[in-house]
């Protein structure tokens, strides 16, 4: 060692046997060693890049596009910008003309009912006022059958309240915030921002449960599946390999099987209940209600999501050496001492994994909430499914998903900070 | 883990409770799967057990919907589809996953944060939004493969639904391997190629026996996220490659019938009856190298 | 006389595919979209086959429909339309049509004349609700109630529903709006004919969403068709709303203790649509399809499959028995006069305009 150090150290500088400064040769072996896994990395990145992140992110910006409107009407547009709503008086004569020269164009290319549906987001009753205006409307030259502010209003008589010019104003920028804003319950007005009315309030309340449904599930994952992956972990490998069996059945039966299956065991006439009442620990009358609830919701996804939580456990106890277990114990720590301070904190990067794999997969599932969960056991997810291929509202589904992905992105931020990063390499 | 001749009373006691509690999990776990197993016999199309069932009457039970299984093109035919599908879309996440895992794993990996969160997103975003963003991706590359490639349009439909369900399984994969690597010695790799060995005989030498483990059980979930995955299929899919989990949903919304679960029964015993041919055979290769069985 | 006639015609038609065909002006492979289960089946046996034994067309069936709409839309955007012919509900046609996703079909020279020579604008009616759709199917949302369960009077009106006093236990409704809000306000004293004036104003919407709430605890709210007929028979609710054609197979096929509710039951249509952006081979085999799969004499021969009514005046004399049961399938058709005595119709224009404001009140309501 000294004697390396007198070689190498001839200038002051530290070299490597080939004589390059050990300093750049280090620096070059780490520049490898980053390029090496870099090139391990980049296959599976660039198709995660090319096949979801760019297709998931141009289906996320359609929750600020809203060119339909500057598109479909671009005359209108431009002449109602100069319109001033805050005088209380209708727009005059020539954002009629705009509206009609623009609306001819529209309906020749069929573009105005699509027009309607998305100003009917925002005005309940845009919809029908479009389709039945564009009908009537196909009669009427712009050239010659002016002046149309009366003959608009005679049409549908919602053209001439203020109210519709002031929704069209509103919404005819390029971008929008209200898909944003509705998807929190509250909306964009002629004001500014405005909560909605409270009848209708409803997605915060679903992002909330949501969450905290999400982390009770994981919670009895956790505490169902750390005893079964150490006894798998700690039997002979024989067994362990039988017992896996167990686990791994439930895997294999189709998600909706198993969530019709937890409806034949929980409904009131359902296998529970009359083993119940069979035994005598119910009376007839007073069956328990077990399903349609969120007691419902968190048992079926409880018992789809075990096997995610028990098998990463499983594969990281594995790795954990009895060994260490023994030598505590032979310290003289109790066997609580031991697993606490010994095993336990070695099964945490399992525990992480589990819990990560658990919480996103709860928060995003939707038909199982839907079939077993009755008024309470509704996520997001379901009214981000409904917005995409019910209401067809594409935008606000696209804020929904948008939000939720942010609140993932958080709490997994969060969850690396506080559990640590060097024990659960997730991120 | 036998309980050792000197354990207290308190041990022994929490050892049995223990047993007790473990056992009581797995009731919980097989339970849902035991109860549709009778119902599959139902002569009845409803997912109920009939009075008849319940005396054990003959009449009340039935094969139809077996027999419709086995005699139902659509039956057939998804299964057939799944059968490609999740097994092709598997090995493709295993293979990359499992690279970038040890890639990921390395020490003064740039942007890691970053990577890692790009790689787990598909499981994150929630399903109907990646199944309609996918959408639009896959029709694309579908038109240009048909198109400017000139391949046959069945063959394209497989490889959109195979590579959807393949971006699908690769958080699993990096999320469990990670995991199993955290507790990898890094000093055998070193070892190994102080010994002269090249890095892929490193690798499938020393390394990957190692993580075995995580491997297996990553490709597991990514061949079930495949195979029972309903969504995405739904969109990025067309009638040609219709999989099972697509028929049960149709089954299960437009008219219940009892043959979801004589495939369900079906499923379940193939998966015992695999399961048990490995472990067999693991026992006879370990006898056969003269291991002795732990 | 009916045979020759059919004869007749199917001979035309399949010279007439024959001699387009031979000039390469349609395609001779479609795709058709519908529900999937007992509904496809009875469009296979109605339609499908007879109609590639006359053309040798290839039909291609996709259980989509309950997807349709997105996936229509977002094949129009990806410039890739693969469907050639999709079966939809009215209510999603006329989104669709709003959209500019769907063609506009001209019912008098696309579709085919009644046998007596009536125009297809007249002989399907009213029940041309959009531009683009073409009927095919009348079925109705209705009650089925347990006849073991209700005690000895049987419900014979609709707000038996809303009573849980004579009729106690669990009922079924769908877990959206859509129906249930009528059926409040009916059975709140509002006048059938004043049902959607009201609905359209805050304080009826509040009304109905109050009337809901007397039977709240007691409702199990279902999402899919099948869901109700698998509660009755497992005893888990005592009445149910489904569609009719539910409550049918559940009674007749398989002998279940239920009963039908017929009362105020709404009327809804099902029927065909063309996407557009098809080529022009593809766009014609679609329409030479429609032409044939609508006559008169086709829809009739579906309900030989399925309880839904034809949605021509002219089909309904001509419905006959089911295929396997051999009973008369008339008396089980929601149009029949006997069922008909107080019915509903949807109201497509107004829920075109209400229903995303009325949901997502039925939702925060249900939520609470």
């Amino acid at each position: 060692m000294s004697a390396l150090t007198e070689n190498s150290t001839d200038n002051g500088v530290m070299m490597a046997a080939d004589g390059t400064p050990l300093k750049r040769s280090l620096a070059r072996a780490l520049r490898r060693q980053k390029l090496r896994a870099l090139m391990l990395i980049a296959p599976l990145l660039i198709f995660v890049l090319l096949t979801f992140i760019f297709p998931i992110g141009s289906m996320l910006f359609r929750s600020v596009e809203n060119d339909i409107v500057a598109n479909t009407l671009p005359e209108t547009v431009a002449v109602l910008g100069r319109w001033d709503a805050s005088k209380g008086e209708l727009p005059d004569e020539e954002v009629y003309a705009a509206f009609v020269r623009d609306m001819v164009v529209a309906v020749e290319a069929k573009q105005h009912t699509r027009l309607g549906t998305r100003l009917n987001y925002e005005s309940t009753g845009m919809s029908s006022m479009f389709r039945q205006s564009g009908r009537k409307m196909k009669k009427i030259d712009p050239e010659t059958d002016g002046p149309f502010k009366e003959k608009l209003i005679d049409i549908h008589k919602g053209w001439g309240d203020i109210e519709t010019w002031k929704t069209l104003q509103t919404h005819s920028g390029l971008y929008t915030s209200g898909y944003f804003l509705n998807a929190v319950d509250a909306q964009k007005t002629h004001e500014g921002f405005a909560w909605q009315p409270e009848e209708k309030q409803i997605l915060l309340k679903l992002f909330w449960r949501t969450l905290v449904m999400s982390m009770v599930i994981t919670g009895s994952c956790i505490a169902l599946g750390y005893p079964i992956a150490w006894l798998l972990a700690n039997v002979s490998a024989r067994n362990a390999n039988l017992l896996l069996i167990l686990v791994l059945l439930p895997f294999w039966t189709s998600l909706l099987v198993r969530t019709s299956a937890w409806k034949v065991m929980l409904q009131q006439n359902g296998v529970i209940n009359e083993v119940l009442v069979w035994i005598g620990l119910v009376p007839d009358a007073e069956r328990l209600i077990l399903i349609n609830n969120q007691f419902g919701t968190i048992v079926a996804m409880t018992h789809i999501l075990l096997p995610f939580m028990i098998l990463p456990m499983y594969s990281v106890m594995q790795t954990i050496q009895p060994s260490y277990l023994r030598a505590a114990k032979s310290l003289g720590a109790t066997n609580w001492t031991a697993f606490w301070r010994v095993y336990f904190p070695q099964s945490v990067p399992g525990i992480g994994a589990g819990s990560i794999l658990v919480f996103i997969l709860s928060i995003g599932y939707y038909i199982t909430p839907e079939i077993v969960g009755g008024t309470k056991g509704v996520f997001i997810s379901n009214r981000i499914a409904y917005h995409i291929s019910s209401s067809l509202n594409w935008g606000l589904a696209a804020a929904l998903g948008t939000i939720l992905l942010i609140v993932v992105l958080a709490l997994y931020w969060a969850y690396d900070r506080i559990v640590g990063i060097d024990n659960v390499k997730l991120g | 883990m036998g309980l050792p001749p000197y354990a207290t009373i308190p041990q022994r006691i929490w050892y049995y409770a223990f047993r007790v509690i473990c056992a009581l999990i797995f009731i919980f776990l097989i339970t849902p799967i035991l109860v549709i197993i009778p119902l599959s016999f139902n002569a009845q199309d409803f997912f109920t057990y009939t009075p008849g069932m319940l005396r054990l009457d003959p009449d009340a039970y039935s094969l139809k919907h077996y027999q419709d299984f086995f005699s139902n093109n659509e039956w057939q035919r998804s299964l057939k589809n799944s059968l490609i599908i999740a097994p092709i879309a598997t090995i493709i996440s295993v293979s990359l996953g499992t690279l970038a895992a040890i890639g990921l794993s390395q020490s003064h990996v740039p942007f890691k944060g970053t990577i890692m969160a790009i790689l787990i997103s598909p499981m994150i975003v929630p399903l109907i939004i990646s199944a309609t963003g996918m959408f639009f991706f896959y029709s694309d590359l579908g038109n240009f493969m048909e198109n400017t490639l000139g391949m046959g349009k069945n063959f394209v439909g497989y490889v959109k639904v195979v590579l959807a369900h393949a971006v699908l399984g690769i958080p699993f994969v990096i999320i469990t391997v990670t995991a199993t690597l955290v507790g990898f010695d890094r000093s055998l790799t070193r070892a190994a190629a102080n010994m002269g060995a090249d890095p892929v005989t490193t690798f499938f030498r020393i390394q990957m026996p190692l993580i075995l483990p995580g491997v297996i059980s990553g490709g597991l979930f990514a061949f079930i996220t495949s195979f029972d995955e309903v969504v995405v299929v739904l969109f990025v899919g067309s009638a040609g490659q219709k999989t099972l989990p697509w028929q049960m949903f149709t089954g299960l919304r437009e008219q219940i019938s009892p043959t979801i679960l004589a495939v369900a029964t079906i499923l379940v015993v193939v998966s015992i009856a695999l399961l048990t041919v490995v472990e067999l055979l693991r026992r006879r290769s370990e006898r056969l190298r003269g291991m002795s069985p732990t | 006389m009916k045979l020759t006639k059919t004869l007749l015609a199917t001979t035309a038609l399949t010279v007439a595919a024959g001699m387009v065909s031979a000039d390469g002006h349609m395609a001779n492979e479609m795709t058709i979209v519908s529900w999937g289960g007992a509904y496809t089946a009875s469009q296979k046996g109605a339609y499908h086959d007879p109609y590639s034994a006359n053309t040798g067309v290839n039909i291609i069936n996709d259980d989509s429909s309950a997807e349709a709409v997105a996936k229509l839309r977002a094949m129009n955007e990806a410039g890739n339309v693969t469907w050639d012919v999709v079966d939809v509900v009215a209510a999603d046609a006329i989104r669709l049509c709003d959209e500019g996703l769907a063609m506009e079909i001209d019912p008098d020279t696309m579709l085919a004349d009644a046998p007596d020579g009536t125009k297809a604008s007249e002989d399907f009616g009213d029940l041309l609700v959009s531009d683009c759709f073409i009927p095919q199917i009348v079925y109705s949302t209705t009650f089925g109630y347990r006849t073991d369960l209700v005690g000895d009077t049987a419900p014979t009106t609709v707000c038996a529903v809303f009573d849980t006093e004579a009729y106690p236990g669990k009922r079924a409704l769908e877990k959206r709006p859509i129906n249930n809000m009528e059926w409040a306000l009916l059975c709140d004293g509002v006048a059938k004919e004043a049902v959607y004036d009201v609905l359209g104003t805050e304080e009826g919407q509040n009304q109905a969403l109050a009337k809901l709430d007397t039977i709240k605890d007691d409702v199990i709210w279902w999402s899919a068709g099948a869901d109700t007929p698998q509660l009755l028979a497992d005893g888990e609710v005592v009445m149910g709303s489904t569609y009719n054609g539910r409550l049918f197979a559940a009674i007749e096929e398989q002998k279940q203790p239920i009963a039908m509710l017929w009362d105020a039951q709404v009327f809804d249509l099902d029927g065909w649509i063309i996407p557009t952006g098809l080529s022009p081979e593809r766009q014609a085999r679609a329409l030479d399809y429609i032409m044939f799969a609508t006559d008169t004499q086709r829809l009739a021969d579906q309900a030989q499959y399925i309880s839904y009514g034809p949605a021509r005046k002219s089909s309904a004399p001509l419905v006959g028995k089911h295929k396997d049961l051999g009973i008369d399938m008339a008396p089980h058709m929601p149009t029949d006069p006997n069922n008909a005595k107080n019915t509903f119709l949807y109201n497509y224009e107004f829920w075109a305009d209400y229903r995303d404001d009325i949901d997502a009140k039925f939702q925060a309501w249900l939520a609470k």
